[in-house]
Order: C-alpha cells, then sequence, then structure tokens
C-alpha cells in the first residue's frame, strides 16, 4: 500500500504531465505485478463494487473522530471529498501499512457479504492504523475514483515507457470487460491473446473542437463532411455470430439496445462499425430527452422497445473480414462502409448510414452547418478523407464544428460549493428566469462551468458577502449577477419546475453591464422550443 | 447604562462605549486599539493608535507617519476606568490579544492567534476572562497541525530533492508573518535564499527584532544561473505572474493552512503544499477557550457559524458576529501585499 500511496501522493503533488509520467513509469517498473494491475484498474475506473454504503461510512467517522454527525456533514460539505474529509477528521496516526495493494483490494472485495459490525471494525481499524495520506488512498479505494489528472492517455504513456509497448496496441489491451481480479499482469498486458480479442473494441478517435475558420484547413475539397448526431457514439462488433455493442465511456451496453440482436447474420463476422446510437421514435430522429428513457435501464420492456427504438447511424468501419483496417484512408472505409449498406439495408433493420456531404466550398459547408438544428444535429465533423483512424482525441485529421448554442440570459439565484479542485469554493450555480410578471425568478438550469478561475474567486467571495438562506451545502443569494448561460438544446420536461429541459447548459458570459430587470424571462426561453 | 455590553460590534468596528475606543476598527475612527500588523486588523485612518512595541514598525512602514503609541505585555492601562493590556497571540510578531477590564468584567479579543509556538512570536498565553472573543479561521476538525519541525523537515527534504533534480524551489507565504517564520526554519546548509521584494521589505522593518539568516532580494542585477537550485521565497500574489519566469526552472509550494485542502493546491496549480498555519487548528481552538474559563464565546471570523453552534452544543454561550476580518479567506492571497 505504501508504493501505491506513495505514486498517488506523487501524482496529486504535481501539475506537470511529464512529472506524472515519469512517477508512473517508476511505478509500474517497480511494484509488484498484482498490484500493477489493480492500479491499471482504478486508473481506469474499474473499482470493485461499494462494499460500504457511505452513509454508514460517514456515521462510523463522525464516532471515532467524536464529533456530531451534522459536524462530519458539514465538514464534508466544505473539503469537498468524502475520502479526504474521513482521512482528515479521524485522530492522526504515523504507521504505515506493509499490507500490497493487492491485498487490500480483496480484502475490499471479501467485505461486501460481511455483516455491518464486521464492515464497521474492518474500518475502524484500518483508518486507525494507517497514516493520513494511506488512510485516504484506502478510502478512496472503497468510496470513488481518483480524481488526479492522470488520464487513461497518461498512464498509457507511462506503461508504454515502462514495457516498451506501443502506446495504441496498449490502448486496445485495457479495454473492454476485464476483472482486475482474475487477471493477470501478463495475461493483461504482456501477452497476446487471440480469445481475449472477441468481444473487445477499438480505442475510439475523438475530434476537437475547430479552432479557427474552416478554410484554414485548406483545401475544401480533401475533406468530407457529415452531420453530428447528438446520441452515443458506439462501436458495434459482429464476430462468431456474436454481437457486441461498447459505448464511447468502455462501457459494454450489448443488453440495452436488444434491436441490435438483428445484426447478427446480416452484417458478416469479423465486422466493427463505429456510429451513433440515436432514438428513433415514430420513424424519425428524437431527442437525447427520448435516448434517456434508454440509458438508464438494463432491461428494456417491450412497451419502451417500441415507443423509443433506436438506431445505429454508422459512420465508419474500423474491422472488415476480420482485419483491422483503421491504417486506411478514410475514403476507403467509406465505401466499404457504403457498400455493406447498400447490401443489408432494410426497414426491418435498425442500421442508417451517416450521409457524407462533398463542398465546393466552405461557404457552402458553412451554410449547411446552418441547417443543423432543423436536421437535429449538433452541427458537422469534418473529416480529412485521406486520414487513418487514430487513437484518441488527436488534432488534425478529424475536427468537430458545432452551432453556434442558444443563449438566455439569466439571474444567479443559488450557490453550492464544488468538489475536488473546486472544493471549499462556490462554484456549482443555479439561474433563473422571469416570470410572466416578471416579480419571480424561476430556476430553469445549473451549470457548473465556464468561468475563468480568477472569476469564480471573484464570484465565491461575493457569494459569501451576500448569502440570504443556507440549506447545507446550498446558499440562496441576492439576486444581482446576470450570466449570459448556453445550451446545446431545448425541450419541454414535465420533471423541471420551469417545464423545459436544457441540455448541457454552461455560463458563456459573466454579464456585469446587465441589471437583473434586463435578464430574460421564462417564456424568451419557452421561444427557443423548437 | 447598565444593559450595554462591555464591548459591542457595530459598522466600524469592536466598540467600546465607556472608554470611546474600537479594537481593530475597519473603518476610520478617533482611538484604535490595535491587535497586529495584518492590513486586515490595522487599518488606514485612525486619528490614534495604540498597540504593543513591536507592531510600530510593521505598522508604520505600510501606513506611513501615524499617531500611535507603543505598550509593553500585560502593561495595563486605562482609558475613563477601563483597564486595558496586551498578551501575546503568536501569530506572528507583535500580535496580542487585547484583554479589556471594567469594574471586574474582563473580556478578551484575541485578534487572530496561534497556541503553537513558532520561535518567532512570543507564544501564546491563555488569559482568564468572561467574555472571549476569538477568529476561528479554522475551526473544522479537518484542521490538525502537525508540529512545525516535522513540517519544516518536509520543506528542507523538498528543497534539497528539487536541487537534485536541478530545479529552484519557489515558496509562497504572506510577507508579513509567514514568510519570517519560513526564513528562520529553512536551512542554509542547502544553499542560499532569494525573496521578493515585498518579503525583503517587510523582513528589513523586522531585523532589528528578529534573528533571521542572510536573504537575497531578487533585483534585474540577480542572474537567472545564480538562483538555480536555491529557494526564493515569495509571496503568494507573485504566482503565476512574469516575475517568476526567472527562477525557470522551479518547482512551486505554498506554505498555509488552507494546503489541508488538496483541491485549495489544486486550484491554483501549486506543486506542494505545506500544511503551515499561523491559526489555532481545531483542538487548538477548542483547548484555548477551555483555559479562559469563559463562559462567552464570541465568533468573528473564519467558519464561525458551524464553530459557534459546536461550541453551544458543548455547553457554552457562544454567538457569531459580522466583521471585515478577512472572513473566509481561502481565496484570498493578500494580507499585506497588495498594498
Amino acid at each position: 500500500m505504501r508504493q501505491f500511496a506513495e505514486l498517488i501522493k506523487t501524482l496529486d503533488s504535481t501539475n506537470k504531465t511529464t512529472l506524472k509520467v515519469e512517477a508512473l513509469t517508476k511505478y509500474f517498473n517497480n511494484a509488484p505485478d498484482r498490484d500493477k494491475v489493480w492500479t491499471i484498474a482504478i486508473l481506469s475506473h474499474r473499482r470493485p463494487p461499494r462494499p460500504v454504503n457511505t452513509t454508514l461510512m460517514r456515521l462510523w467517522a463522525s464516532e471515532i473522530a467524536n464529533i456530531p454527525l451534522w459536524l462530519f456533514e458539514e465538514s464534508y460539505h466544505i473539503v469537498g471529498d468524502l475520502a479526504e474529509t474521513i482521512a482528515l477528521v479521524i485522530p492522526p496516526s504515523s504507521a504505515s501499512s506493509e499490507k500490497s495493494l493487492n491485498q487490500f483490494l480483496q480484502e475490499i472485495i471479501d467485505l461486501k457479504p460481511k455483516s455491518e459490525e464486521e464492515k464497521k471494525e474492518y474500518l475502524k481499524d484500518n483508518w486507525l492504523s494507517l497514516n493520513y495520506y494511506e488512510r485516504f488512498v484506502f478510502t478512496k479505494l472503497i468510496t470513488g475514483s481518483f480524481r488526479i489528472g492522470v488520464s487513461q492517455k497518461l498512464m498509457t504513456r507511462a506503461l508504454s515507457k515502462a514495457t516498451d509497448i506501443d502506446e495504441d496496441i496498449l490502448a486496445y489491451k485495457m479495454m473492454g470487460d476485464w476483472n482486475p481480479a482474475k487477471t493477470t499482469y501478463t495475461k493483461l498486458i504482456l501477452e497476446e491473446n487471440e480469445e481475449d480479442f472477441l468481444s473487445k473494441p477499438y480505442p475510439f478517435y475523438l475530434a476537437y473542437a475547430i479552432e479557427d475558420e474552416p478554410k484554414d484547413l485548406g483545401d475544401v475539397s480533401e475533406w468530407s463532411a457529415e452531420h453530428k448526431w447528438d446520441g452515443i457514439r458506439s462501436q458495434v462488433i459482429v464476430r462468431n455470430d456474436e454481437l457486441f455493442v461498447w459505448s464511447r465511456g468502455e462501457e459494454l451496453v450489448t443488453d440495452k439496445y436488444p434491436e441490435f440482436e438483428k445484426f447478427v447474420g446480416v452484417i458478416p463476422n469479423g465486422t466493427v462499425i463505429d456510429g451513433e446510437i440515436l432514438p428513433f421514435p415514430e420513424g424519425e430522429i428524437g431527442t437525447f430527452k427520448d435516448l434517456q428513457t434508454r440509458i438508464g435501464r438494463k432491461t428494456v420492456s417491450k412497451n419502451l422497445l417500441k415507443k423509443t427504438p433506436v438506431i445505429l447511424k454508422a459512420y465508419d468501419v474500423l474491422e472488415w473480414e476480420g482485419e483491422d483496417i483503421r491504417q486506411r484512408a478514410f475514403k476507403e472505409r467509406r465505401a466499404i462502409l457504403e457498400k455493406l449498406y447498400t447490401e443489408v439495408k432494410s426497414d426491418e433493420l435498425p442500421l442508417h448510414l451517416s450521409h457524407t456531404i462533398q463542398f465546393k466550398n466552405w461557404e457552402e459547408a458553412a451554410e449547411e452547418r446552418e441547417r443543423s438544428r432543423e436536421v437535429k444535429s449538433e452541427g458537422l465533423m469534418l473529416k480529412r478523407l485521406d486520414s487513418p483512424y487514430l487513437v484518441g482525441r488527436k488534432k488534425g485529421d478529424w475536427w468537430k464544428w458545432k452551432v453556434d448554442p442558444l443563449t438566455i440570459d439569466a439571474v444567479l439565484t443559488y450557490a453550492m460549493r464544488g468538489h475536488g479542485r473546486r472544493s471549499n469554493l462556490f462554484t456549482d450555480y443555479t439561474f433563473g428566469l422571469w416570470d410572466e410578471k416578471k416579480e419571480e425568478l424561476v430556476t430553469f438550469a445549473k451549470a457548473y462551468s465556464g468561468l475563468t478561475d480568477a472569476e469564480f474567486r471573484k464570484l465565491d467571495a461575493w457569494i459569501k458577502k451576500n448569502t440570504l438562506e443556507r440549506f447545507g451545502p446550498v446558499r440562496s443569494v441576492t439576486p444581482h449577477h446576470v450570466f449570459e448561460v448556453a445550451f446545446e438544446g431545448i425541450a419541454e420536461s414535465k420533471r423541471h419546475k420551469s417545464g423545459v429541459a436544457t441540455r448541457f447548459p454552461r455560463i458563456l458570459r459573466w454579464r456585469t453591464d446587465k441589471k437583473i430587470e434586463e435578464a430574460n424571462t421564462l417564456e424568451d426561453l419557452k421561444a427557443l422550443i423548437p | 447604562m447598565k444593559n450595554t455590553p462591555l464591548l459591542a460590534f457595530n459598522d466600524k468596528g469592536i466598540y467600546c462605549a465607556q472608554a470611546d475606543v474600537y479594537l481593530d476598527p475597519w473603518r476610520p475612527v478617533d482611538k484604535a486599539i490595535i491587535s497586529h500588523g495584518h492590513a486586515d486588523h490595522s487599518r488606514w485612518g485612525h486619528k490614534k493608535y495604540i498597540t504593543h512595541h513591536s507592531n510600530i514598525p510593521i505598522i508604520k512602514h505600510r501606513l506611513g507617519e501615524i499617531n500611535v503609541s507603543g505598550k509593553d505585555w500585560n502593561e495595563t492601562f486605562s482609558i475613563n476606568n477601563v483597564k486595558f493590556s496586551f498578551h501575546p497571540a503568536g501569530h506572528i510578531i507583535g500580535s496580542a490579544q487585547i484583554r479589556v477590564e471594567y469594574k471586574g468584567e474582563v473580556w478578551v479579543f484575541t485578534g487572530d492567534y496561534k497556541t503553537e509556538d513558532d520561535g518567532v512570536a512570543k507564544p501564546y498565553e491563555p488569559v482568564k476572562c468572561h467574555t472571549f472573543i476569538t477568529e476561528c479561521t479554522f475551526g473544522l476538525p479537518a484542521f490538525k497541525w502537525q508540529p512545525q519541525e516535522e513540517v519544516f523537515a518536509e520543506i528542507n527534504n523538498w528543497w534539497l530533492q528539487n536541487q537534485a533534480e536541478g530545479r529552484t524551489s519557489v515558496i509562497f507565504g504572506y510577507s508579513l508573518g509567514k514568510a519570517q517564520r519560513l526564513l528562520k526554519y529553512l536551512d542554509t546548509s542547502i544553499g542560499k535564499i532569494y525573496t521578493h521584494g515585498a518579503i525583503e521589505n517587510m523582513t528589513e522593518v523586522l531585523r532589528p527584532q528578529l534573528e533571521m539568516p542572510e536573504t537575497t532580494r531578487i533585483t534585474r542585477d540577480v542572474k537567472k544561473d545564480e538562483i538555480k537550485g536555491n529557494i526564493v521565497v515569495a509571496p503568494p500574489s507573485a504566482h503565476g505572474t512574469p516575475w517568476i519566469k526567472k527562477m525557470v526552472p522551479y518547482v512551486t509550494a505554498s506554505a498555509s493552512g488552507w494546503m489541508t485542502f488538496r483541491g485549495a493546491r489544486r486550484r491554483r496549480a501549486i506543486d506542494r503544499g505545506f500544511v503551515l498555519s499561523d491559526h489555532c487548528d481545531w483542538q487548538g481552538l477548542l483547548s484555548s477557550i477551555k483555559e479562559t474559563g469563559a463562559e462567552k464565546v464570541i465568533c468573528t471570523h473564519g467558519y464561525t457559524d458551524i464553530f459557534s453552534k459546536y461550541l453551544r452544543e458543548i455547553g457554552y454561550d457562544a454567538r457569531t458576529e459580522q466583521t471585515q476580518y478577512e472572513e473566509e479567506n481561502a481565496e484570498q492571497t493578500s494580507k499585506t501585499e497588495d498594498e
């Protein structure tokens, strides 16, 4: 554990990527294999299931710290991280554990079926016998993911340095549904194993948002454009008469979308399609809200399947006839995809093609982009015709060119303390719009991003001085500040008090030039519903 | 008159009506009794200042020529039959608690204080009183300070390691108080100590009163190469300014109680946080309140609502009063350097 805690401490103690990679590489060179597997699992968000619920953990921690529960809760709101709060309030210890990370995780897995009393004993013993940092890490292993600024990409880079295996190959090996308790380092990382590859998806290639004018991308004839659909980016795999559906979050979601079972037997074995899962109620592309009725469910009722079926809008083909064709040019891959589509398409098959468009000039492309909302897309994707399919977010060959967001001027009404990097700082905001009589502000959205650190600090100081009421971590504030809030989409909603749900709201600008009377009304917002 | 409290909180500061004086007022008044030299406690514009001797050079350095009289520790002076005296608060050099007594009733105002003897400020002494007006900047059970020997061992180790890796160490701390505490305990066998102008200016003012190692001010004439591997002490406001480019390649650290929170360090993009505070931690607050024997406690700045609620639960008559001392100042980088 000491070694792993040291690693986390080092990663946590620097903002410099090179130092993080250095620390990880050193760890991968020295740690026991079992610990390495767990480290890879933890840093790629594959924790064992939580053995104790956090309500109990809070209760026990406050008991051991000899403070009332309310005081523990207040401290948690301010610290902004449960494991950190627990590690801080429990009486200090300077001991260090000789047990390995693997042993700890095995114990945590074994803890799950045990009685409450046994669980409490186990946590108490460890909390009291580990030093601050090990205690924090130990609690984190139980409660949640480590947010320490280590992306999967960064970890892969370090692992590549330690093993001399190509980064892309490692990224591929680490994808999918492997169990850190069962696999070994040799099997997961070092060995090549054909069978394991049956369900494995390829790492997704992700685009950056376009920075300048698209005309800076050069000759329009070198580019292919298509609409950017707003669903779940997915890979659909057909191999050995089996179907696997992977979401971009590397989650195996095959069971959630039984519609795609129809692909088996129609789409040839050894095919991997990159596409977007979209809701398709009443034979038309629906809204993201429609899709949300499907996302949360593991099993889908017949009724829902009928009401909100899904389709796959195909973008690309990554594997064809069992061969990895990612290195071939985009136009070649598209030719394969289009040929396949023409051969198999039918009204019964939930496979649609994301049509590509070729423009004569960039002005024409800009016009098409303006039509995005009409066709229910988020904007355009631009892909270089001769580009390979890369791994991860890379600049150069693929760009997303989204439509400008919808915006509205709203008043800050409530604020809540943030988490992680923003702990003890009021950074989570609720915004209101005026009702018909312009007398009351009706809450319509929450937003957490869009201000600079300096603006957050300034607003935080203001909130602390202008609090009206406190509700635990939430404060109502004097209506005073107007913000331009941007969002991607809007739809009616019965769940929201305002009657409207917005998609991905965030702060665009702090309108210090506007008084609250000049903020928009709820009616103004509703007028934006398509 | 009978119901008038000895000390009351109004829009200018903490007011003693019987003596017609203010303690650490935040607006200009005729007569001010000052606890210590930080800008939020000794403000500009009062006609007359009364403070401990040690604070006079600090306040004059910040505010220029002022009408000020100095007192000794425990020296009692009377104003209209109210007896006042200064008692060590241990926060920074010269920092005092202000004891106020009238007709046998005793109040103590802490200003800012800490219970650990840091070897720089005269150590905190508990003062018996009926009503204790306390800060509670770190009034949460999450705050627990390690002994400073351990923290300085970590700081010096960090410096040594950076030096071995060919990097310059830049450590941030307030120019009054934290900076001198750092200077005193940095291990000069490792290398040289360089200072930012704001730190050097304040340190110069304090040298007659404090024994401190040699420091070199970073001026235009100081060459980049000579700084390498050494340590630089700078105010928090210097972080992210062009000034710091001269230290490349460098590693940054901050020494503050707020470094308890991982988030506080990360959002400032500082590489390393050392938990080193000039305020009381949770236990320090509780034990010092107990030692005063006070029944009534008034919390002035920090996590006042939470802390006073807890005090009420454990049997004190505790409440919160609004002041303009830097409440919840985790996000502020200025105590004196922005002046």
